[in-house]
């Protein structure tokens, strides 16, 4: 039986905006009543433009921000991080990976000590493991040990995406929320990072929530697909009934905007342009 | 007779350890009413290039050609004065960062207005009534009110536009868009290139696309540059290059594509760059 290592029931996040003396204060429904679940090894991609709620969402899966209202079970158990702390063992479980590699690393920290910040932190191991782990991490990431005492600008953005899934992962973590992971990466860069998020899932039984607007990058990489629209979920399910069968008008307009790269339309769209001329 | 005309542009620059050649012999032209797309990755020269037709690079850079025409004119004997009259008016140019090359600090109306002032010496109530055409144009809702907008209370999408409206103001005859939707969503991505192809149309303008995404390319180009490292790898029509692409680099961008995956991975550029090309291939 597979085991769901996330789970979200009816999760809802509001926020307060405005406020002030003369002002009345308003509310905006970021998150309106979503709910899914990802098993033991798969990725769930969750689709939406900027403003859709996706990167809430994420937030509110990782653990950083509290859901307004709703249900957030992480291997089984219940986690609300509005009431009652957090212990080590739930922070380790949960992992993000952010959009930008070249605002979510410190500039004036090597990256051996970017790699074994969560270790110091979060565990009580000492320096010279520390410091094995990094290494181990650093090889399993497609970089080297004699990156070990570089900083992040001498890195290039593909180098510095591997570098935050190698922090990702020195926890051990059995889910990896990435968010927009490889949209800021060149076409030949993305698919190398593509192709080592998928070895590193397949080495450790990761759990992938994978945030993207790119839907080519959801068809290659999703078991299951959510698309999110003004904070609710229009369109959930497995890839290919999302694919090939898109219900909501949202996800058939996403659709018609990705760009075809294919031979057929090219053709189409010469022609249209030549009778328009 | 082509609107712009490139032999043989190298630019290079002075860095500590010497000089690097950024872009390396490339030469392009692109007629009236013709849509080139220019591919590659970051560090490919794609911009750079660009940016020394129009003139903006730093006085670090060294740039040479064979020849550098733009409408019958030489762009390497102008003098700066003289260059300042074309740029931004018969040939303008879009960034990729809509946000970032706004003037933060004065109205969209303003920066429209500025550039009708410098190059048509308009009065202020035919400035403000073109500001007004332009906004409209490039679909904006409200324009005459958005006239007094700053940046920062316009989404991505709509500063991008206003960027257009920019670039459009004094119709020029060739516009340069520098990977102008990379920062936007799809569905904004799609709105923004159909309103390029669709002015571009309209006006006769050439437009030259700079862009790593193959799906813009598919969409829009007539004919299509492949560069890396600062070379040109290949010139085609878009048909043929996504057909037959000749190049290998070509070849492995093309299934780096995501969509045209085969398996469990996805081949990248340097499993295939090295391979030996077929018979009668460019290198």
């Amino acid at each position: 039986m597979s085991i769901k290592v996330v789970e979200g029931k009816n999760i809802v996040r509001d926020y307060h905006v405005g406020g002030g003396l003369f002002r009345a204060q308003r509310t905006v429904h970021a998150v309106k009543g979503v709910s899914f679940s990802v098993d033991k090894g798969k990725t769930l991609a969750i689709v939406g433009e900027s403003g859709c709620g996706k990167s809430t969402l994420a937030r509110i899966i990782t653990l950083i921000d509290p859901a307004t209202s709703g249900e957030l079970f992480i291997d089984g158990n219940k986690v609300d991080i509005a009431r009652g702390g957090l212990t080590k063992e739930m922070r380790r479980k949960v992992q993000i990976v952010f959009q930008n590699p070249y605002g979510s690393l410190n500039p004036r920290q090597k990256i051996g000590d970017v790699l074994g910040e969560p270790l110091l932190i979060n565990t009580n191991k000492p320096a010279e493991e520390r410091r094995d782990l990094a290494m181990k991490m650093l090889k399993k990431v497609g970089l080297g040990p004699e990156h070990y005492n570089r900083y992040p600008h001498m890195f290039s953005g593909g180098q510095r995406q591997r570098i935050a899934i190698a922090r990702a992962l020195m926890l051990n973590p059995s889910l990896l929320v990435l968010d927009e992971p490889v949209s800021a990466l060149d076409l030949s860069v993305q698919a190398q990072v593509l192709n080592l998020l998928a070895d590193l899932q397949d080495e450790f039984q990761l759990t992938y929530v994978f945030i993207s607007h790119d839907l080519s990058v959801v068809r290659y990489i999703a078991d299951d697909v959510m698309v999110m629209y003004f904070g609710e979920a229009v369109e959930y399910g497995s890839r290919e009934e999302v694919f090939s069968d898109p219900k909501h008008s949202y996800t058939k307009t996403l659709f018609a905007a990705t760009p075809r790269a294919d031979v057929a339309s090219i053709k189409a769209r010469l022609a249209k342009k030549k009778a328009a001329a | 007779m082509a609107l712009l005309d490139i032999q043989n542009l190298v630019v290079e620059f002075q860095t500590a350890s010497g000089m690097f050649r950024a872009v390396d012999g490339v030469s392009l032209h692109v007629d009236e009413r013709e849509v080139l797309a220019i591919v590659g990755e970051s560090g490919s020269g794609k911009s750079v290039s660009m940016l020394a037709v129009m003139g903006l690079l730093p006085w670090t850079a060294k740039v040479t050609a064979d020849r550098m025409s733009f409408n019958g004119r030489d762009l390497l004997k102008l003098s700066p004065a003289e260059r300042r009259k074309i740029v931004g008016k018969d040939m303008s140019m879009i960034f990729q960062e809509p946000m970032a090359s706004l003037n933060p600090c004065f109205t969209v109306g303003f920066q429209i207005e500025e550039v009708l002032r410098f190059h048509m010496g308009m009065d202020g109530a035919q400035r403000r009534a073109r500001a007004i055409e332009l906004l409209t144009q490039v679909g904006i809702a409200e324009p005459a009110e958005r006239l007094n907008s700053f940046p920062h209370q316009m989404s991505g999408g709509q500063c991008q536009r206003v960027m257009i409206a920019i670039a459009i103001a004094c119709n020029p005859k060739l516009l340069i868009a520098d990977e102008p939707t990379t920062a936007l969503d799809v569905t904004i991505q799609k709105q923004i290139l159909d309103l390029l192809v669709s002015l571009q149309a309209k006006y006769g303008m050439g437009l030259i696309m700079i862009t790593h995404n193959m799906g813009v390319v598919a969409e829009t180009a007539d004919r299509v540059i492949v560069q890396y490292k600062g070379r040109k790898m290949e010139e085609a029509d878009v048909l043929s290059l996504f057909e037959s692409p000749m190049s290998n680099y070509t070849r492995a961008l093309l299934s780096a594509l995501p969509e045209n995956a085969v398996g469990d991975r996805l081949p990248t550029v340097s499993d295939m760059l090295f391979e030996p090309a077929p018979s009668g291939a460019a290198a």
